[in-house]
């Protein structure tokens, strides 16, 4: 349908005393491509909201641009249905408050925007959901406790679940520990795990299928849509789900690697693992000699901490030890314990735990570092100890020494320091300009944990982040991986104790449901949940350059032969960063393309060089930055008004084309608000400002190609706090702007 | 905001959510995204709880209000969420399934109209403590709790609502949004299950009185840190000495202030230590000659934040020390404090002079204050205790002291425990 325009214009919250409202209604009547414009005292009121109402239902209005406040101030109250398209157009915030009332460059700003706001809703056109045919089924994953524990809650909640497990029995680990340390008040004995009853449960449970001795040979499609290859011995089956929960679980660090800590010198070494397999054993006896254990001493961080091993803190392991260290006084009361230990780190209730294993005098608990660990003559183990709590140094003799191995990730593939930084490095970028990270993470998958055996173009398994952990968004969105409808949950997350691994189950199969339910409606899940647009290729003008599908976040783009892109809509979290990549322009989403920017770039007036009136083009992440710049309005914060401002989904989104746009129409800069790359990154998508910063360097070529200065395109990083910075990026950008002097491109 | 009908009288939801911090913002979102219906209630006029309140997360060192804008965002467009602010509970019955809930919404003596264009701010003549601030500063009788407050409207502090001056403001607004009249209402809903994420606050640290906090001015809490290294907070960012304003030279950080301690909070408050090493941090940035101090019992950095651990140590200026402060006290000539510790290294007392002491106070459970209801059991230090069977679940630091990204793992679990037992399963 063509679109039929109505613009409103508010002029309330200063921004009738500010700025002409008549004359920006005047100027906007005047325009070909409306139909009407209208203003009103407050917009966002009963009547306000009637008058555009009437007008949508009288004049068939199908596009409305509302001039008022930020997006971020109502969004809900100007919906007039979903076939009418409504854009907001900010003169609140970021014309009336942050710029002196009346002047005239003010004005010329609010005019800008308002055809700015009508460009965009003129190329743009309402979502229309996709809406697929889906399973609802969820693949889980590991039979561990994190697994069946998940198992468990998509089952209550009614959906079928298929558990599949590598071993020929369910419980995982937690199987051969004979008790785990206290979770329930008053936090003082051991409990048992329970995996017995759960097992029992998901056993005997309608809506769950379990498969022992299988794995995953091969995962194929999209969320909704997964098809499984399950491999038991020679026989094979597939299955079709809608999510998967990834609870692979975790692996002791190599006990080879601790010869330092005297594993291997002797078999009265053990790591902690084996001690319970000791103690599931009954008896407390000298690997050596079989003769009774009267004393042993733990020793701590056993390769935990430890930048030549794992350099992260295995965060159960004191517990553990703690735990332990009871075993061996329940079971020989005479025995002497020593626990040697960096930190010792009990968090929350279960310094009640540690304060209890410290009331028993049979337990030694004390700070060192160790020196050595050598066997003696008289057939016991001793630990050198320096940097003790007493100051000085201590030997301590035992029968035995349990090293306390720490959690290594399933989906860790290299050993730590070898090809640890495959993901965590820079991506190293081609001579053409091309990202090269997609294809070794493609290699690496050959070699790769193989859980998943995705047949993804960008990898067989999650992307990882630092030591092999799959998330994306430690700490706010932690259950987020770069693979849509694909969660990790328990310790292949990071590292975890079994209390909060059984809930992390619960969150895991939580967002399994959720990315179903989500993706049965058509729309996006997280960080743009309820987005109902999806990217359209133009297949005829692809050249397979690949940019595409090697730079997606989220592998949602495979390839054929060719090298033309396969997209995979539901895997699409829609942060148009395939749209920013593609020098063809052949990515579009309903609402929001090349096209629309481009047009938006264009509808800018653009005063002749001798006005001596520059005009600087910002394109501003909508996540972070933008709200930022909103609140330097709100606090009336004042700066230039030569910016004009558009905001993008991810600046990762952006398409190079605009810039040589905005140059061609007569800017005289160009300035990029995003957010924080590097291993800290803050882009809601992963990789975007990182890809914006890379694709730069073809900014750069272009800027040279025009014979135009480096300084006039120039990207920051924003925090979304960080609103006092707006008036001096944007105000010594224009002094930058001032020195280079103007466009010469401006009257052409 | 977008929320599901009637607004008035009977709501009827899967999930109530009690506690509008992350922990209950995101048990509510992430219900509400499985296509459940939720009811998130919050005491205070504005979403974000402690969260909206620090400066910077550990370990990114990035802005909490990062994630909380895309939280909110999820909510404002989502038709199956209902909020209410300056909400209480006064009483839940029924069993799991069947939840009877009455809820008190008091007034905000703003209605919905409010834009937040802040004229009725800019003719107010009486101020209030802010307690956004702790009370370091001002706000007006009627205030925006803060820049990227939710729901953005304006709020009357209801001391203030009756007060003859209020009339000013009622004059300013263009919008007719301000009603000085505006009672309390009820609203009763019935739920599957309830969610409760009350959070925490800091432990009282003039409690400690060998401290010398409340005594020395220039000795800080670490909540209190957050709101100086804010943009938005009292000095706009700049963390200065209390009783001279004055930049600052040394620190001292003093750890498990109340925390693991038999007097006080015999548990572990879990954040801590990270913490003070992140407002190590705030220091470093705005002081780069700074002498930074962290006496400590044992440095908790679990998982990969001993990534930061290990970051902060790189630092050379910045020295941990082994021992718990037994003695603050002050050096009246200049101000300063004297921090006694014995260094359980060596077995001495080493006196470190500062020039700002923060105590890294721990946390404490509002369920311990205000417990939840149908006599849900509790731990002896207040928290919710596991598997309650009362149908009312612990999120966030109801059921224990845990940082952020342990709060929304935790909460999300609990989303889905809610669905479950609502089912009655």
């Amino acid at each position: 349908m063509e679109p039929k325009i109505g613009v409103y214009i508010c002029k309330g919250c200063d921004i009738g005393k500010s700025v002409d409202v008549d004359k920006l209604v005047e100027m906007a009547n005047g325009s070909a491509d409306v139909a009407l414009c209208k203003s009103h005292d407050i917009l966002c009121g009963a009547e306000g909201l009637d008058l555009i109402r009437n007008d949508v239902g009288s004049e068939s209005l199908n596009r409305v641009v509302v001039g008022a406040c930020s997006l971020r101030v109502f969004p809900e109250l100007f919906e007039f249905g979903k076939d009418v398209l409504t854009d907001r157009v900010n003169l609140r915030e970021q014309v009336a408050w942050c710029h002196p009332a009346g002047d005239e460059d003010k004005h010329t700003l609010a005019e800008d925007y308002i055809n700015m706001g009508i460009a965009k809703v003129k190329h743009t056109a309402p979502p229309e959901p996709l809406i697929e045919e889906i399973n609802k089924d969820i693949l889980v994953i590991g039979g561990g406790m994190t697994g069946m524990n998940s198992a468990k809650a998509a089952g209550d909640a009614g959906y079928k679940v298929t558990l599949v497990e590598k071993e020929d029995k369910l419980g995982g680990w937690a199987t051969k520990f004979t008790k785990v340390f206290p979770k329930n008040p008053p936090y003082h004995e051991l409990e048992d795990s329970g995996y017995e009853k759960l097992i029992s449960e998901i056993e005997a449970h309608e809506n769950i299928t379990i498969h022992k001795s299988t794995t995953v040979a091969k995962t194929s499609g999209q969320p909704g849509q997964f098809k499984v290859s399950l491999q038991n011995g020679s026989s094979s089956s597939e299955i079709t789900v809608g999510a998967i929960i990834q609870a692979s679980g975790w692996k002791p660090y190599d006990k080879k690697k601790l010869g330092h800590l005297g594993y291997g010198t002797s078999p009265d070494v053990i790591t902690n693992i084996e001690m319970e397999e000791m103690v599931a054993s009954g008896e407390l006896k000298r690997p050596s000699d079989g003769k009774p254990v009267e004393s042993v001493a733990f020793i701590q961080c056993a390769g935990s901490r430890d930048q030549d091993h794992l350099p992260y803190c295995s965060a159960v392991c004191c517990r553990v030890s703690l735990k332990q260290a009871k075993y061996v006084r329940q079971m020989n009361p005479n025995a002497k314990v020593y626990v040697i230990y960096k930190d010792l780190r009990s968090p929350a209730q279960y310094e009640a735990f540690y304060a209890k294993v410290q009331d028993d005098d049979g337990i030694f608990l004390t700070k060192g570092e160790i020196a050595g660990v050598a066997k003696e003559d008289d057939g016991k183990m001793s630990v050198d100890v320096e940097e003790t709590l007493l100051g000085e140094d201590v030997k301590i003799t035992a029968d035995m020494i349990v090293l306390a191995t720490g959690l290594v990730p399933s989906t860790k593939v290299d050993e730590i320091g070898e090809t640890d930084t495959e993901t965590t490095e820079e991506p190293a970028e081609g001579g053409d300009g091309k990202l090269e990270d997609g294809k070794k993470a493609a290699a690496g998958a050959e070699m790769g944990a193989q859980i998943l055996n995705l047949t993804y173009r960008q990898g067989t398994d999650l992307p990882t982040l630092k030591y092999g952990f799959p998330d994306s968004h430690f700490i706010c969105f932690p259950y987020e991986t770069r693979r849509t409808g694909i969660y990790a949950a328990g310790a292949v997350r990071a590292p975890m104790d079994l209390a909060t691994s059984a809930n992390d189950a619960y969150g895991a199969a939580l967002k399994a449901i959720q990315a179903i339910e989500s993706i049965s409606e058509g729309k996006a899940v997280h960080p743009r949940s309820g987005d109902m647009t999806y990217p359209d290729f133009f297949m005829q003008r692809c050249t397979q350059c690949k940019r595409c599908t090697e730079e997606c976040p989220f592998g949602s783009l495979d390839e054929d032969e060719k090298g033309n892109p396969l997209p995979n809509p539901l895997r699409c979290r829609r942060c148009g960063i395939c749209m920013g990549a593609c020098p063809e322009r052949i990515v579009s989403f309903k609402n929001y393309s090349v096209p629309m920017v481009s047009n938006m770039i264009k509808s800018i007036s653009m005063p002749d060089e001798f006005d001596e009136k520059p005009r600087i083009l910002a394109f501003v992440c909508e996540n972070d930055a933008l709200p930022c710049v909103d609140m330097a309005g709100i606090k009336r914060m004042q700066y230039n008004a030569m910016v004009r401002i558009i905001p993008l989904r991810c600046l990762g989104s952006m398409n190079i084309v605009w810039i040589s746009d905005a140059l061609a129409s007569g800017f005289d800069g160009v300035i990029l608000l995003g957010c924080k790359k590097g291993d800290d990154y803050q882009c809601h998508f992963v990789r975007g400002s990182e890809l914006a910063e890379t694709r730069m360097d073809n900014v750069k070529e272009k800027l040279k190609q025009l014979v135009l200065e480096e300084e006039r395109v120039e990207v920051h990083e924003l925090a979304i706090n960080e609103y006092h910075k707006i008036p001096k990026i944007f105000d010594d950008f224009l002094e930058v702007i001032d020195t280079v002097g103007p466009n010469p491109y401006k009257d052409m | 905001m977008a929320e599901f009908k009637p607004v008035e009288g009977q709501i009827k939801a899967d999930t109530l959510v009690v506690g509008g911090g992350i922990a209950g913002i995101t048990t509510a979102i992430e219900t509400a995204e499985m296509g459940k219906k939720v009811i998130l209630l919050e005491r205070l006029p504005y979403l974000g709880g402690r969260v909206a309140r620090i400066h910077q997360y550990f370990p990114k060192l990035c802005p909490p209000t990062c994630g909380i804008e895309i939280n909110l965002k999820r909510i404002r467009i989502n038709p199956n969420i209902r909020v209410l602010t300056l909400a209480e509970v006064e009483s839940i019955s029924g069993t799991p399934g069947n939840f009877e809930v009455k809820i008190k919404q008091n007034p905000r003596y703003v209605n919905e109209k409010c834009t937040a264009c802040g004229e009725c701010e800019k003719v107010c003549d009486i101020e209030r403590d802010n307690d956004f601030n702790h009370g370091l500063d001002k706000t007006k009788a009627i205030y925006l709790p803060h820049a990227m407050a939710y729901p953005p409207q304006y709020v009357v502090d209801p001391k203030y609502a009756g007060d003859e001056g209020m009339k000013k403001c009622v004059d300013a607004c263009d919008y007719d949004a301000i009603d000085l009249n505006m009672q309390a209402k009820e609203v009763s809903a019935t739920v599957g299950a309830v969610v409760w994420a009350t959070g925490w606050k800091p432990y009282d640290a003039s409690k400690i009185d060998n401290l010398g906090y409340g005594q020395y001015k220039n000795v800080v809490t670490n909540a209190i840190m957050e709101r100086l290294a804010s943009q938005n907070g009292p000095t706009e960012g700049k963390i200065v000495r209390p009783s001279d304003q004055k930049g600052i030279k040394s620190v001292g950080f003093v750890q498990c202030a109340g925390s693991r301690d038999e007097n006080h909070l015999p548990y572990c408050s879990a954040v801590c230590c990270l913490a003070s090493m992140k407002q190590a941090t705030y220091i470093r940035n705005l002081y780069p000659e700074a002498d930074i101090h962290i006496f400590y019992i044992d440095v908790r950095s679990p998982g990969r934040m001993e990534d930061f651990y290990t970051k902060i140590q790189e630092d050379k200026k910045i020295h941990f020390h082994r021992g718990k402060v037994a003695k603050i006290s002050e050096n009246p000539t200049n101000g300063n404090l004297i921090l006694e510790a014995e260094n359980t290294l060596t077995g001495e007392i080493v006196k470190t002079e500062v020039e700002l002491a923060v105590l890294a106070t721990g946390m404490v459970p509002n369920t311990s204050v205000d417990a939840p209801p149908l006599d849900t059991p509790l731990d002896e230090f207040g928290f919710i205790a596991p598997n309650s069977k009362t149908g009312i679940i612990g999120a966030g630091v109801s059921s224990r002291p845990q940082d952020v990204s342990i709060t929304v793992q935790e909460a999300t679990g609990a989303a889905m425990k809610a669905i479950n037992i609502g089912m009655g399963r």
